[in-house]
């Protein structure tokens, strides 16, 4: 992300040009907390309340910002997850001491892999019961030291507002990530003066946003020299929002693009350079690619294992550059020829005047030669029962691919990855470090929220909607147009699908019974709709864009669809396998 | 090839440091052998000596890792060329009768202290390097060590340039690390 925190630097005569300050004002640390939130912009935080923050929620009516009360605090996270992703902003969340706490471990952790920018504050027990066992009192700050980039127990009111400046700060600057702010009871309760920081930062953390010029003139003497050359787009170019900046190099240099599951949407999907997802569920003429590239342009990107499969096996004839705005992710996974540590945006601005306008032409008509042919055909076919992929396609149409999609975990997410055709990364919205099932309605919900003007779909399983489907109560209680379709296969079906592929058809605890999703929703008090027959799928669509409020669509499938193509666990991407009848014609293999 | 680093870390004194570099370490499979935390020459940071043995590679992620703390300033991987290491030892010595003359001769020999004596031991301070300390210790346990206390090692690099605040030092081939 471009960090220049415009608070960072700002000059001196503007703070001293302000009025001479009046005597200041005296508020409690809850009406502190509540101001510093506002300070930042926040427009909406997600939250639940409990016995340590009673002192907060007693100041929150008077605050600016619009409080959102979630069923289970995992999904107020989740919420300002969805919200971060789809505004670019800083996703807020609060929650109590103890379990309300430990409830937002997961979506913590979620973030952090995802490099999500969120603030969580949690109440805390009075400080004179810390570390005596205090009723609903965890250690919140030692238990997410692991998922935060940083976390703060706040001991006096007047740290309060500097605290919380930093905080949102740190979360969105460099490599975003979540920050846990804890905040005991009685901090709520003593008061203090009030100002908000004008200024942050620390010595200590300094992110590198300004690559060095030398490697990347090294990192494009390797793409001018390169002949066959492959970008592949991670999730850093959309927290930049170097979107702009990746297409016209991408467009200069003529080379193809693929795209990790986060980097989706880096550039639109349907542009002529674009060939889609890499990895595990990555497309055929993707992997391949990667096994014949001589060099490989990895922008913004971790080398997540379900993305590189065996590393051993990965881009094996290529030299690889890498640009990363975290040093430590250089050379973590993959070695790197050239290092490039800088903000994708300020990397991509450089190198589009360093590289050679070229087109590829030959190789790019290699990598389509190199297409599933039968599977692309037999996507076309529309069998009785509705087909996955003419569900996620027909979603795609209808809505013209504006709309934010979110999604679970699972075969639904892959299925949604290989055929949304994503046009924008800040509309496509999954779990994909942590793959946190229950993911996809309540960061629907924290997406509609903070984009009110976008149509916003959820995608998810039966399984995933079941662990979070107390959140229709919230869709319902803030009256939220968001469309929720469950494709219902009656299993865990990732699961199944692994066991009927690796572990002999041993189908252990995979088939899940669900309620009548139909009843379920109109209990809620939102609209369900049941979809059995693939000529019902585009008219249910369009039949839940037209209705106020939440819309539950309901699609029943082929309890036997798998993923594919799907590179079995620890292979190389270059071991694919393919749906026994979708299997590329043999000369091709 | 495994071989033994010399990390020093300083660090802003704040609550939980400690806590914030160790869990660090167990999370990311670093198996630290020593660690010592003290203040150093600048107010407000205190310096960690980590001992950690590991492939160079793993080393370097290690230190860039740290880094990412926020209270880390700067990590300095001092080649075991440059480096003076010491530690410091207080033993408790069995020393009676004619004993006790040839305890504190061999204390003599490794430029150790008497700190205390009673009269059937003597409490004994030795500094110096690992080796140096071991060979102390090997002697001294002829006589029967009652107690012992051994710090962990603390570090500094020879020559002129102290390892103060920075940014990333030896990590990596250093191209990336700082703009032109």
């Amino acid at each position: 992300m471009v960090v220049a925190d415009p608070t960072m630097d700002e000059p001196r005569t503007q703070a001293t040009a302000e009025a001479p300050q009046a005597a200041q004002e005296v508020l409690s640390g809850a009406r502190i907390t509540c101001r510093s939130i506002d300070a930042e912009g926040v427009k909406t935080v997600f939250g639940y309340p409990g016995g340590a923050v009673i002192p907060l929620y007693d100041a929150i009516p008077a605050a600016s910002f619009k409080h959102v009360l979630v069923r289970f605090e995992q999904w107020a996270a989740l919420a300002a997850v969805g919200y971060a992703r789809a505004t670019g902003d800083v996703g807020v969340c609060i929650a109590t001491s103890g379990p309300g706490a430990t409830n937002l471990v997961t979506a913590l952790a979620d973030a952090f892999l995802d490099s999500v920018p969120i603030v969580a504050i949690t109440g805390q027990v009075n400080q004179s019961l810390i570390g005596r066992d205090g009723f609903q009192e965890v250690d919140i700050t030692g238990i997410t030291l692991p998922v935060t980039k940083h976390n703060y127990l706040v001991r006096r009111p007047e740290d309060i507002a500097p605290t919380i400046k930093e905080a949102f700060y740190l979360a969105r600057s460099g490599r975003p990530g979540p920050v846990l702010v804890d905040i005991p009871k009685d901090v709520f309760l003593a008061s203090a003066p009030f100002t908000y920081p004008t200024k942050t930062g620390r010595k200590s953390y300094q992110p590198n946003l300004v690559p060095n010029m030398r490697q990347v003139r090294l990192a494009a003497n390797a793409i001018n020299s390169a002949k066959k050359p492959v970008i592949m787009a991670g999730h850093g170019i959309i927290l930049s929002r170097a979107e702009d900046d990746f297409r016209r190099f991408a467009e200069r240099s003529g080379i193809p693009v693929i795209y990790t599951l986060l980097g989706l949407g880096a550039m639109d999907e349907h542009h002529p350079q674009s060939l889609g997802m890499m990895g595990m569920h990555g497309h055929r003429h993707v992997n391949r690619a990667l096994e014949e590239c001589d060099l490989l342009v990895n922008i913004g990107a971790r080398f997540d294992d379900r993305a590189t499969g065996k590393v051993a096996g990965f881009a094996p004839n290529a030299k690889i550059v890498h640009v990363d705005i975290d040093p430590a992710e250089i050379g973590k996974n993959i070695r790197t020829d050239v290092p490039v540590v800088g903000d994708a945006g300020e990397a991509l601005k450089l190198l589009v005047n360093e590289v050679d306008q070229r087109d590829h032409a030959s190789w790019m008509a290699w990598i389509q030669s190199e297409r599933n042919v039968a599977l692309e055909r037999a996507l076309d076919d529309i069998p009785e029962t509705p087909e996955p992929y003419a569900i996620i396609k027909a979603i795609a149409d209808v809505t013209d691919r504006e709309a934010i999609v979110t999604t679970d975990v699972g075969q639904h997410q892959m299925w949604s990855a290989q055929y949304l055709g994503i046009k924008h990364g800040m509309r496509w919205i999954t779990s994909g470090g942590l793959g946190t099932m229950g993911f996809g309605l309540p960061s629907a919900i924290g997406a509609k929220m903070g984009r009110p003007d976008l149509e916003v779909w959820a995608v998810i399983g039966d399984g995933g909607f079941q662990m979070s489907s107390s959140e229709m109560a919230t869709a319902v209680q803030e009256r939220l147009d968001i469309n929720i379709a469950v494709i219902n296969n009656g299993h865990l079906g990732m699961v199944r699908q692994w066991q009927d592929l690796f572990q002999n058809r041993n189908y252990s605890e995979v088939a899940i019974s669900s309620p009548d999703f139909v009843k379920l929703a109109e209990a809620y008090g939102a609209t369900g709709i049941r979809v059995t027959k693939s000529d019902e799928i585009v008219p249910a669509i369009e039949r839940a864009r037209s209705i106020k409020g939440p819309v539950l669509v309901e699609f029943v499938i082929d309890p036997e669809a798998n993923v594919y193509p799907i590179v079995p666990p620890g292979a190389s991407n270059s071991e694919m396998m393919h749906h026994p009848q979708w299997v590329p014609a043999e000369e091709d293999l | 090839m495994q071989r033994s680093h010399t990390l020093v870390v300083l660090v802003e004194d704040q609550p939980g440091v400690l806590n914030r570099v160790v869990s660090l370490m167990r999370r990311r499979h670093f198996n630290i052998d020593s660690i010592t935390v003290g203040h150093s020459e600048q107010p407000g940071l205190s310096r960690m000596t980590l001992i950690v043995t590991g492939e160079d590679n793993e080393v370097e992620q290690a230190g860039k890792q740290l880094y990412k703390l926020l209270e880390v300033v700067k990590v300095t991987d001092i080649p075991a060329e440059d480096a003076i290491t010491r530690e410091l030892v207080i033993v408790k010595v069995a020393a009676k009768g004619p004993q006790r003359a040839e305890v504190i001769q061999i204390a003599e020999i490794y430029s150790a202290r008497i700190l205390d004596a009673t009269p059937n031991t003597l409490m004994i301070q030795a500094t110096g390097s690992e080796d140096h300390i071991d060979s102390f210790l090997a002697m001294m346990k002829v006589f029967g060590i009652r107690e012992m206390a051994r710090s962990g090692k603390i570090a500094m690099s020879r020559g002129s340039m102290p390892a103060k605040q920075g940014r990333i030092d030896r990590i990596g081939d250093g191209s990336y690390a700082v703009a032109d």
